[in-house]
C-alpha cells in the first residue's frame, strides 16, 4: 500500500513549478522587506535560482536541453552581476558605513 | 523514492529562503542562502541535470556565497540588523500582499495548465546517449552549436564586470605633495 502511494505522487513538472513560484514569491518579499543592502541582494539571488528551476523543470518536461543552456547563461550572468552590485555596495559603505538603502537613495555620493 | 527526494529538497529550500528573509544578522542570511542552493542542486539532479547541479554548487554555494560572507567581513557589518522597525508603517502587509499575490497568480495559472504540462514528459536520456556523461554531451552540443555566439559574448561580459568591479572599488591614492 505505500509503495502504491508512493508511485502514485511521484512529483510531477506541475511540483517544480509550484515550487518555484513558492520561492520567487519568498524572494520578493525580502526585497521589499529588507533595509541591508547585501540580504537584498541574496533575495535576488532567490528569485533568479526559482527561475532557473523551472527552466530545468520545462527542460526536461519537453525534452528539450535548451533549458538548461539558458540556465547556465542565467548563472554567469548572476555572477557577474553579483559582482558589479558587490563592488558598488563596497565603495558606498567605505564612505558611509552601516549604510542602508533608505540612506542611499539620493543616486549620488 | 523521487517522492521523497523531492519532499527534503523541497524543504531545504524553503526553509533556507524563509531564512534569508528572517534572520537579521546577514551571515546568518548568507548561510540559509547556501542552503536553499543545495536545495535548488539536489532538484537539478532530480530532473537530470547533472551538469547544472555541479556548476551550481560550484558557483553559487562555492564562489557567490563566499564572495557575500568576504563582503560582510571585510565591510565589518556583521552586526545584527534592527528588523523590528519598519520605516513605512503599511509597507510590509503590503509586501506580504504582493509576494502572496505573486505566488498565488502563477500557482494559479500552472495548476490551471496541469493537463498541459503535468505528465512527466519524455525526459532528455535518449536511449542511444543513455551513457552517465550523456547530459554534459547534450548540453556542449547545444552550448557550443546554436548558442555559441551568446557564449562568446558572455566572456566580453565576464571582462567587463571584472575590469569594471576593480576600477569601482579601487583606492585612489592621494598625491604626496613634494616637501619641496
Amino acid at each position: 500500500m505505500m509503495s502504491a502511494l508512493m508511485s502514485a505522487a511521484t512529483p510531477t513538472t506541475t511540483w517544480y513549478l509550484v515550487l518555484s513560484a513558492v520561492l520567487f514569491g519568498i524572494g520578493t518579499v525580502g526585497v521589499l522587506v529588507r533595509r541591508n543592502p547585501l540580504v537584498m541582494f541574496m533575495c535576488i539571488e532567490l528569485m533568479l535560482n526559482a527561475v532557473n528551476l523551472s527552466f530545468v523543470a520545462f527542460a526536461r518536461r519537453m525534452g528539450d536541453i535548451g533549458g538548461q543552456t539558458t540556465v547556465f547563461f542565467v548563472m554567469v550572468v548572476a555572477a557577474a552581476e553579483v559582482v558589479v552590485g558587490l563592488g558598488i555596495i563596497v565603495s558606498i559603505m567605505r564612505k558611509r558605513p552601516g549604510a542602508n538603502v533608505d540612506d542611499i537613495s539620493a543616486l549620488k555620493g | 523514492m523521487e517522492l521523497f527526494v523531492f519532499v527534503v529538497a523541497a524543504a531545504m529550500i524553503l526553509a533556507g529562503a524563509i531564512g534569508v528573509v528572517v534572520r537579521s544578522h546577514p551571515v546568518h542570511a548568507a548561510l540559509s542562502l547556501i542552503l536553499t542552493l543545495f536545495g535548488v542542486a539536489v532538484m537539478f539532479v532530480a530532473q537530470e541535470a547533472h551538469f547544472l547541479a555541479a556548476v551550481q554548487v560550484i558557483v553559487y554555494a562555492g564562489a557567490i556565497v563566499v564572495l557575500f560572507l568576504f563582503v560582510i567581513m571585510l565591510l565589518g557589518v556583521d552586526r545584527t540588523e534592527d528588523i523590528k522597525t519598519e520605516p513605512f508603517k503599511v509597507q510590509r502587509p503590503l509586501a506580504v500582499i504582493v509576494g502572496l499575490g505573486v505566488i498565488g497568480l502563477v500557482t494559479a495559472a500552472v495548476v490551471a495548465s496541469r493537463d498541459v504540462v503535468s505528465s512527466r514528459g519524455s525526459g532528455l536520456v535518449t536511449p542511444d546517449m543513455a551513457d552517465p556523461d550523456s547530459n554534459i554531451r547534450q548540453l556542449s552540443r547545444s552550448l557550443f552549436g546554436d548558442y555559441v555566439v551568446a557564449f562568446e559574448v558572455t566572456s566580453i561580459l565576464l571582462v567587463v564586470a571584472v575590469v569594471g568591479t576593480v576600477l569601482l572599488t579601487r583606492r585612489v591614492k592621494p598625491v604626496v605633495k613634494e616637501a619641496s
